[in-house]
């Protein structure tokens, strides 16, 4: 299988600053990839420099194993969905689409045709004549996905689409770029900011973090054998446990992620703990818990000569309502399957697995 | 507590003015635009109409008395081929030095609007507005004195070998002449000197608006910057360069001093004017011929419309 696009040690320095710092990535063909990171984390960067609206200052982009160093963008076989849609206001949502057609110089008939058929791809039939301005922020976001469309890239590159729209419509939009890339089988490069977008959509994803790229892997691998502290963090949220905690738990290890939901309440065995906060979610009920390894004497002590003995381990817990009745300090038993707590770091020497 | 001006207590006149105005938003636009409306409206307007109305007057040959009955007359003497001329001469130039200024402005405004920032900006804002400080008679006899014969200008030419170059241009016929300063390419360049700043300005304005993903998403579509400029930045500044055009054409059609000092002595529509008006007391002919600029105006606008020139607004 060909890779789509491969950065290889790619940089781009604004300044001292660097947006992108030596990152390397093989995107393959036909692949539904991520892109996820905080803003500012060099992700939108990464996908103007495959777009070649800017060049790298280091490194090497290939596009389909050509490099493109010297290429510009309107010689690139891959479009963009802007984040803020940049359609044309001048022109109609028709004339919009067709653009990259008459910029090709097919006959006017054919382009009408073509973007008719675009525009119904993306259910938006008969709304040709209409202006941009006259669209709603979700019907923008279609017509930015036709118009890129259009002229049949092998990559589409995606910048944050989403991000303007309602969770409504952003969660239906979700389905449906998903589902018509597949059926296009083109391979999409998707820049986010939202996990759990990535997450649903993605077939790969690459974490950004300061213009570097911590981990790179399918949704499931990362989300339930996150790399470092920074994507157990930003990938869903975790319990990331410091080598101390993890000692009083009797495990030799650097650090640790343990996802809320993994934690369960039990009747018996497992560890003591104190409920420290309820919040309601909806869905479910989070507790926050101060974990007591050392067991119920441990419990037993008071709070203020607690700080100069081991405190005790905060966790957060994800719990359905059956256990709405919980209320704070009340003591309950907890326990997490074989395997739900991921060790990061084996003693300062960085390697994963699995415990 | 209690704070003397507390705003809650009973307020004093301006408190009062503030109340009244809060509660009837109407009021305060009204007396704001109150006088700037009668401005407009009356004297305006209203000299506008006598204008108009002048020009459906004629003028008694023999006695050179006014014949107040609304006549067509008048406006059928500006069909006679000497004031056909002056029309055409007029628009002619205005056409030319719009189409000029626009082209010339271009570069400067797309610099300033996309890559000047900061000391380069303030720098670009002086350049342009520097010329307007100045006298506008004493640049035009400045250009006076670099375009005539002896003039800087010539003494360059000469300098640099080019003599035959000017001398074929000058021998054009119609806009040559025997030196610069008496042809009609001088009253062009002038024309296209004083009022350039008035076409930069719109210009610069209107490509400031138009955003940089705009050319990124043309480019990423296949448009080389050649295609770009003509599918996307040109539409988009457009009303700029209307706006443009509309001061430039205006000005270059109502003017009567820069054809007097420079150029072929043939009239121009403003000299015109002022001809009529003043020694030959014919002040209806005055006032057709200030219809025409008016006319050609409203034309313009109605063509550009037409062809879309506002639809980026």
């Amino acid at each position: 299988m060909t890779s789509a696009v491969e950065l290889h040690q790619v940089s781009r320095y604004f300044g001292a600053v660097r947006a992108v710092d030596s990152v390397d990535l093989a995107i393959e063909e036909g692949e539904f990839f991520a892109l996820l990171g905080p803003s500012g984390s060099g992700k939108t960067t990464c996908l103007r420099l495959v777009a070649g609206f800017d060049s790298p200052s280091q490194g090497e982009i290939k596009i389909f194993d050509k490099p493109v160093h010297n290429v510009p963008p309107y010689r690139r076989n891959v479009n963009t969905v802007f984040q803020d849609y940049a359609l044309f206001p001048h022109l109609s949502v028709g004339d919009n689409v067709a653009y990259a057609l008459k910029i090709r110089k097919v006959d006017k008939a054919t382009r009408q045709k073509k973007a008719e058929e675009a525009l119904e791809m993306v259910q938006l039939g008969g709304l040709a004549n209409r202006r941009p301005a006259q669209l709603s922020g979700g019907q923008r976001q279609r017509v930015a996905l036709a118009r890129a469309l259009v002229g049949q890239p092998k990559v589409l590159l995606l910048d944050e689409p989403l991000g303007a729209l309602d969770l409504k419509l952003r969660e239906e939009m979700q389905e449906e770029l998903k589902t018509l890339q597949r059926s296009l089988g083109i391979t999409f490069i998707f820049v986010t900011h939202d996990q759990t977008e990535a997450l649903s959509m993605a077939d790969r994803l690459a974490i950004f973090n300061n213009g570097r790229i911590q981990q790179v892997g399918t949704p499931e691998n990362i989300y339930h054998r996150p790399q470092d502290e920074f994507v157990a963090r930003f990938v869903g949220s975790s319990n990331v446990l410091a080598s101390s905690e993890l000692a009083q738990l009797g495990i030799q290890a650097e650090s640790a992620s343990l996802r809320p939901e993994a934690v369960q309440l039990v009747t018996n065995g497992g560890y003591f703990a104190k409920v420290l906060a309820k919040s309601f979610l909806g869905s479910a009920i989070r507790l926050q818990l101060a974990l007591f390894p050392g067991g119920d004497s441990q419990l037993q002590s008071t709070p203020t000569n607690m700080s100069s003995k081991i405190s005790p381990i905060q966790l957060s817990a994800l719990v359905d309502h059956s256990r709405a009745e919980l209320n704070v300090g009340d003591t309950v038993r907890v326990h997490w399957p074989e395997g739900s707590l991921h060790i990061m770091r084996v003693s300062s020497s960085i390697s994963t697995g699995e415990l | 507590m209690e704070y003397k001006n507390n705003p809650i207590h009973a307020p004093g006149l301006i408190g009062r003015l503030a109340d009244l105005f809060w509660r009837r938003k109407w009021l305060l636009l009204l007396l704001m635009l109150l006088p700037p409306l009668l401005w407009l409206g009356v004297i305006y307007i209203g000299s506008l109409l006598a204008l108009l109305v002048q020009s459906f007057f004629s003028i008694d040959e023999f006695s050179g008395l006014i014949n107040y009955e609304l006549t067509l007359k008048t406006y059928k003497e500006l069909l006679v081929p000497a004031n056909l001329d002056i029309i055409i001469r007029t628009v002619s130039m205005a056409a030319a030095v719009s189409l000029a200024a626009a082209i010339v402005a271009f570069p400067i405004a797309y610099y300033a609007a996309r890559y000047a920032r900061g000391k380069w900006k303030a720098l670009f804002y002086l350049g342009v507005m520097l010329p307007l400080w100045s006298s506008y008679l004493v640049k035009v006899y400045a250009w006076k004195l670099i375009l005539a014969k002896e003039g800087i200008l010539n003494w360059l030419i000469v300098k640099l070998h080019l003599s035959w170059l000017l001398d074929a241009l000058l021998a054009t016929p119609v806009i040559g002449g025997n030196s610069l300063s008496v042809s009609y390419i001088g009253t062009f360049l002038v024309f296209l000197y004083v009022w350039l700043p008035f076409m930069v300005l719109p210009m610069q304005a209107a490509l400031e608006r138009v955003p940089i993903n705009y050319l990124d998403a043309s480019a990423d579509l296949g448009a080389n910057p050649v295609q770009t400029f003509r599918n996307v930045i040109l539409p988009l500044a457009m009303p700029g360069v209307i706006a443009g055009s509309i001061f430039t054409f205006s000005l270059t059609l109502g003017d009567y001093i820069i054809p007097q000092i420079i150029g072929s002595s043939r009239l121009f529509i403003g000299q015109a004017v002022y001809a009529h008006q003043g020694t030959a007391g014919n002040i209806p002919l005055a006032a057709a011929f200030s219809v025409v600029p008016i006319v050609i105006m409203c034309i313009y606008l109605w063509m550009a419309k037409r062809k879309g020139a506002f639809d980026a607004l």
